[in-house]
């Protein structure tokens, strides 16, 4: 088994909502635990609201959870420098438009990262290495890249540029969220494919975060499902597309289209209704409101995460072992 | 086939801009039966949406209709006045925009933006305004409380759906349709599809349907247009193209998702990125980035295949044999 570089345990973050006095406190994620192994991609499923940019947010040193404890490298991450926790667990974000300075040359990112994360290099070997990082990612010719403004490039290859600037500081694990969900059909596949080399040929792991099922099958080696700030299912990602176990993943599996596929009606046809906002929870699981299996203990308790085999676990009650 | 609703015939649409004018629709032909759904797919910059907007008349300075004809009902929407087009709006063709959040105003009630259609564009009572305000929100399955509810009290799908209803207001013969589920997330995406398609059945409307995701629209179109670089480069019955594409660029497309089923194959994409509208190509817009190119494809426009089953705009019909 694979070396475990980053864990979770029970990583709870709570906002305040509404007005300077109000008790009401928004549940963004609730007790969440998993791992990531060296060299994989973990992908992070939900849909909006799923609380799935908290966990990033959260890694990245942007929020502090409000309970829980995270664990990187064997040393918790409130004991790390938040200036080092970027450059060991980088962040390339959605919008390639809006999450590069527009103001400076490509080659200005990416040097600026090389000098806060890696003071033993020379200022040659620091361009050199630019211009490596640049081509490993498909930007070709490097010299001639740095010299660009990110105007001058497409979405996909400032996406790519995102991923030069986060392996610059030579990481063991990359946050990516939704990073190809703003770029065209055609484009998108060769970011998969290069996620993909950086696991397999750089041995970088990838906490890949998406709501698009199949592109979490393509490149995650395992799949954690979330809703309303909670896991509901974790697994190998081709044994939890191939036989999803929690209701609400069947759910996602049979909207999502494929054209390859005959269609199939859903006997719902009317309104398939929305995740909640999770404000002062009363017990109970929060899927229970849209659930087709639900039965009186949902409304009751909330469902633990239990492991049903060695590698899946599941939060249902309607799910046995 | 009964007389078509839509003819679009060879319209052309250009931008002025500082480097010369930028072809976005290029000689697009199509038609548009009662009550069909016809989807137009495409990547970012394509031209879809600028064809859209040239069919329903909207566009702007620095764009313009250059030429051809758009035809509804048989009258050329491009040489009708001011006026005549606002008799025709609503009543005849509706339009449901990109973004459901920056489309409703956010300072009126749903109700007060449904009153106001009705207001401009018919002689109603207030009484018929209510009536046909709590009919149309039914239809799209919205509770009637939110007739007093503003934007931003409803979720992403439900003001998706406002805007359906919005459109609907008057029975339009033609709703076209800019991207309305690319706001939102797959289940809520599939509710709104099953929604249009009920509804569709029902009240006999036609639907233009644009968007760059083409998984969305492949069990709910009848027919899909591919659209690259301001042309229609193949259109066909929908399971048609999806399944037997006749354009490398469709081909290409149609690898380039991952599936959710079966065998987990590598897939490559299409490499490059779409020309410059400025910059006029010779031959075939798509050669550049064609796997399958050949000699004459940079130096002749390729001809528009017409078999029975779809029309391709390719210099080649069949790539199976033959041609290498």
């Amino acid at each position: 088994m694979k070396r475990t570089i980053l864990k979770l345990e029970k990583v709870t973050k709570h906002f305040n909502v509404g007005k300077f006095n109000s008790v009401a406190r928004l549940h963004a994620i609730d007790e969440i635990d998993f791992e990531v192994r060296e060299s994989e991609i973990l992908a992070l499923v939900g849909e909006s609201g799923s609380g799935k940019s908290t966990i990033a947010r959260i890694l990245a040193g942007i929020y502090e959870p409000t309970s829980g404890s995270i664990i990187f490298e064997g040393e918790s991450l409130r004991q790390i420098d938040r200036r080092k926790i970027r450059g060991l667990m980088p962040l390339v974000f959605q919008d390639p438009f809006s999450s590069i300075n527009p103001v400076f040359k490509v080659g200005h990112g990416i040097n600026r990262t090389l000098k806060l994360h890696r003071a033993d290099l020379t200022k040659p070997a620091r361009l050199e290495l630019a211009v490596q990082l640049l081509e490993k990612v498909g930007l070709t010719p490097g010299e001639a890249v740095m010299q660009r403004y990110p105007h001058e490039l497409s979405g996909g290859q400032r996406q790519r540029l995102g991923f030069a600037q986060s392996l610059a500081s030579n990481p063991k694990l990359i946050l990516a969220d939704e990073p190809v969900s703003m770029l065209d059909v055609s484009i998108r596949i060769g970011l998969l494919n290069l996620m993909r080399r950086l696991r397999d040929v750089d041995k970088v792991s990838i906490l890949y975060i998406t709501h698009d099922l199949a592109s979490a099958r393509y490149i995650a080696d395992r799949m954690l499902v979330l809703y309303a700030g909670q896991i509901v299912e974790e697994g190998g990602s081709e044994e939890v597309v191939a036989s999803p176990l929690h209701p609400y993943t069947n759910l996602l599996m049979s909207t999502a289209p494929d054209p390859r596929l005959p269609f199939v009606e859903l006997e719902n046809k009317g309104d398939l209704g929305e995740p909640p906002k999770v404000i002062n929870p009363k017990p109970g699981c929060r899927f229970a409101p849209r659930c087709p299996l639900v039965m009186d203990i949902c409304h009751e308790s909330d469902p633990k995460l239990l492991s049903i085999s060695a590698t899946r676990r599941v939060a249902c009650f309607a799910v046995k072992a | 086939m009964s007389q078509p609703i839509l003819q679009v015939r060879n319209l052309k649409v250009e931008y002025a801009t500082p480097d010369g004018s930028a072809c976005a629709v290029n000689e697009v032909s199509f038609e548009l039966a009662a009550g069909e759904f016809l989807a137009i797919v495409g990547e970012s910059g394509c031209g879809k949406s600028t064809l859209l907007f040239a069919i329903a008349q909207l566009l702007s300075s620095p764009a313009e209709v250059t030429g051809g004809s758009v035809l509804f009902n048989g009258v050329d929407m491009t040489s009708l006045s001011d006026e005549e087009l606002r008799n025709l709006r609503w009543k005849d063709i509706s339009v449901v925009m990109q973004s459901a959040m920056n489309a409703l105003n956010p300072i009126l009630t749903i109700g007060a933006q449904l009153t106001d259609t009705c207001r401009a564009h018919t002689d109603w009572t207030e009484a018929q305004i209510a009536a046909r305000s709590l009919e149309v929100l039914s239809m799209v399955s919205i509770d009637a409380v939110h007739l007093n509810s503003y934007a931003f009290q409803l979720s992403g799908g439900m003001r998706q759906r406002a805007m359906i209803a919005m459109a609907l207001l008057l029975n339009p013969k033609l709703i076209i349709m800019d991207e309305p589920t690319s706001a939102l997330d797959v289940v809520a995406q599939r509710s709104l599809m099953s929604q249009i398609q009920v509804l569709r059945k029902k009240l006999g409307f036609s639907v233009i349907f644009v968007t760059h995701d083409m998984n969305v629209v492949s069990h709910f179109s009848d027919r899909l247009a591919v659209m690259y670089a301001g042309q229609i480069v193949e259109l066909g019955k929908t399971q048609e193209v999806f399944l037997h594409p006749k354009h490398p660029y469709s081909m290409g497309l149609m690898e380039a998702f991952p599936a959710l089923k079966g065998e987990r194959k590598d897939l490559v994409g299409i490499p490059g990125n779409p020309p410059s509208l400025v910059a006029r190509l010779h031959g075939c817009y798509f050669a550049p980035r064609c796997d399958k190119v050949q000699a004459i494809c940079t130096t002749e426009i390729p001809p528009i295949n017409d078999t029975d089953s779809n029309l391709s705009r390719c210099h080649f019909l069949n790539f199976e044999n033959g041609h290498n």
